[in-house]
């Protein structure tokens, strides 16, 4: 199992009174999945994905990753799991500006004080089909590229899953679908994806489907009419 | 390493892309490196100025003038009064080798201004009039000819100072010359060589001449005006200003030192009194610096604290894809870091060209002054401002480094 949530529950505290957002959340995700979340806004669909990428800690519960047991785990050691096994795509991109496209790639590696940086983000890019923006800045290309550029940032480490928090939120139906296109070819290349997502639509690009509501889960279903998204991003059913 | 190139590879290319600021940041930085390089350049080059003038004068020099040197004020010779009591019986008591086994040449001397008249030319200069053994006394060094001496102290001889003979002669030869002072007919007999500026003196702006002549026929007086002492060793020098100080009390009939006509000097001792004057100048200077690098300090904190609230986000982003406390807090010191680097290196410039300008200037009012930059000082400079940068920038550094990444990420 890659992912493992045991009775997963997040308060905020403010002003000495707790909110929860998260409830006894069980849920599990075996490796080569591609995971859709749904819910209405603030049924904490982020707050657990943010928890589940290590990017933020649960108040109560138990969370192993590939088994092994994460609670306990100090800031480094998070660090580390973001780095190399992880890889996150959120709603707003979240690129360095006055940067190129290639050292925004690069990032992630900075941090990993491996080699031949160069030609692993090369081939991140190449892989979203990037390739001839390479050298561009994040503020000369469209919106649809930088969040393909966002998705070869959060694949060139070759992580154990991939987090995408609304990845098509801030894009047209078109640009879209060429991001779900791409998500889909890494699923279909055995990377484990999981997809946050508002739209009906867009979840019916995944295998299973949770559904969310005041920080509980509702439903947990396979999908069975699944879309696919061509290049173009135009979508067949 | 890896990671320190490509860690400063981005602060370099985030640095050059707010060039205005960073430039504005290290300002402060810039003023103050410079001014310590300066300053410190400065003090070496105005010590080693007193030094030569030193050197010049000779060493295990006193001074013997007349009226009692007063602590509370000037002597009274500044108030225009003139004490007589100082005469060529006492200069000639200190020959005594016995009594003075110590003293090794002893000038009485008078001074005046002349003007000198050889041929239809004449020059305004001052003269010296000085006993026979005035030459070991007091260190002048002869270009050509021969200096005043027991032979011709009696006869209207003279001696040219550099610039006098320049003045008049050009580039011929002097000796043997008769030139007039107030009518009295002098032969040259001698060219002394330039000694430069000593205390702001000029002292090639003069001409020697002998006492007798001085005393008795340009100025009528026949007390003296000063007397130049060598001593064998600066070890021996207090002990013979004790012995000096007694034999003249001896001989003016005082009894207690408060009612003294006469003052023994150290020059050694006017000099380090200079020195510590401009060691304590130097000092405070310094200290002006140094609270400009604190300022510009403060300065490079203020900044990296906009710095690191623009860039939240970054931050934010830098953590989610792995960057640990320490990384984040890494950059943002590498990057205070090198902010002052470069301006303790602008400023190390600056200081230098600055230090140089104004060696240019003394050189050209007259001052034998020495360019001088100590590598302790430049060593000094770079160490204060990349310290002050790192110190400076920890703050801030921390206070990115403790940023929590959803926090960091959802900022606006
Ligand atoms: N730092 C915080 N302090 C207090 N409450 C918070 C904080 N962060 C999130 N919340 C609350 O937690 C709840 C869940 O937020 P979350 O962002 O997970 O919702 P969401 O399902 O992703 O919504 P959306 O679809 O709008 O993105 C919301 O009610 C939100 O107000
Ligand atoms: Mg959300």
């Amino acid at each position: 199992m890659l992912i493992k949530l045991e009775n997963i529950t997040k308060e905020y505290h403010n002003d000495d009174i707790a909110t929860p957002v998260l409830k006894n959340i069980n849920l599990s995700v075996r490796e080569g999945e591609f995971l859709a979340i749904m819910g209405p806004s603030g049924s904490g669909k982020s707050t657990l994905m943010h928890i589940m990428g290590f990017l933020d800690r649960p108040t109560a519960g138990e969370y192993f990753f590939e088994g092994e047991n994460t609670t306990n785990f100090t800031d480094d050691e998070l660090a580390r799991i973001r780095n190399e096994r992880v890889g996150f795509v959120f709603q707003s991109f979240n690129l360095l500006p006055r940067t190129t496209v290639l050292n925004n790639v690069k990032l992630p590696l900075v941090y990993t004080h491996g080699k031949n940086i160069h030609g692993l983000a090369e081939k991140a890019i190449a892989a979203v089909g990037l390739g001839h923006r390479a050298d561009y800045f994040t503020n000369q290309i469209s919106g649809g590229e930088k969040q393909r550029v966002a998705i070869a940032r959060a694949l060139v480490n070759t992580p154990s899953v991939i987090f995408a928090d609304e990845p098509t939120g801030n894009l047209d139906s078109k640009s879209g679908g060429a991001v779900m296109h791409i998500l889909q070819e890494l699923h279909r290349q055995g990377h484990t994806i999981i997809l946050v997502t508002h739209e009906m639509d867009t979840a019916e690009h995944a295998e299973r489907l949770i559904k969310i509501k005041d920080g509980m889960i509702m439903d947990d279903q396979p999908i069975t009419a699944r879309r696919i998204a061509e290049p173009d991003g135009a979508i067949n059913k | 390493m890896q990671f320190f190139l490509n860690e400063l590879k981005t602060v370099l290319r985030g640095l050059r892309a707010r060039k205005g600021r960073s430039a504005l940041t290290i300002l402060g930085i810039v003023i103050g490196v410079a001014g310590v390089i300066t300053i410190i350049s400065l003090g070496a080059g105005a010590q080693s100025l007193i030094l030569g003038q030193i050197t010049k004068l000779g060493s295990n020099l006193l001074a013997i003038m007349p009226g009692k040197s007063n602590e509370d004020g000037p002597p009274a010779a500044a108030y225009g009064i003139t004490i007589t009591t100082l005469t060529r019986e006492d200069a000639e008591a200190l020959r005594d080798q016995i009594r003075f086994p110590h003293i090794m040449g002893v000038s009485g001397s008078v001074t005046g201004t002349a003007t000198l008249l050889w041929r239809n030319l004449n020059v305004d200069t001052f003269f010296e009039a000085v006993e026979a053994d005035s030459f070991s006394a007091r260190n002048i060094e002869i270009a050509s000819g021969e200096f005043i001496n027991p032979t011709n102290i009696n006869a209207n001889v003279l001696v040219l100072g550099q610039d006098v003979k320049e003045l008049l002669f050009g580039e011929n030869d002097p000796i043997g010359e008769l030139v007039k002072i107030k009518n009295i007919p002098f032969t040259v007999i001698g060219v002394a060589k330039p000694r430069g500026n000593v205390f702001f003196n000029n002292e090639d702006d003069k001409v020697y001449i002998p006492i007798n002549i001085g005393q008795k026929q340009i100025l009528g007086i026949n007390y003296l005006q000063m007397i130049g002492i060598k001593v064998d060793a600066a070890a021996n020098l207090e002990s013979t200003i004790t012995d000096i100080e007694q034999l003249l009390r001896e001989r003016h009939n005082i009894t207690n030192p408060e009612d003294d006509d006469f003052a023994v000097m150290n020059l050694a001792d006017a000099v380090s009194l200079l020195t510590t004057i401009t060691d304590a100048l130097k000092m405070f200077l310094t200290l002006m610096a140094g609270i400009a690098l604190l300022v510009g300090g403060i300065g490079i904190m203020n900044i990296m604290l906009v710095t690191v609230a623009e860039r939240t986000r970054e931050i934010g982003l830098r953590k989610a894809v792995g960057a640990t406390n320490r990384s984040v807090r890494n950059q943002f010191l590498l990057e205070a870091g090198t902010l002052t680097f470069l301006g303790g290196i602008i400023g190390i410039i600056a200081g230098v060209v600055i230090s140089y300008l104004v060696s240019l200037g003394a050189r050209y009012a007259g001052l034998d002054w020495d360019f001088i930059i100590s590598p302790i000082s430049i060593i000094l400079a770079v160490g204060v401002s990349i310290l002050t940068g790192v110190l400076f920038g920890l703050y801030p550094a921390f206070k990115a480094a403790k940023l929590d990444p959803i926090e960091a990420l959802r900022y606006e």
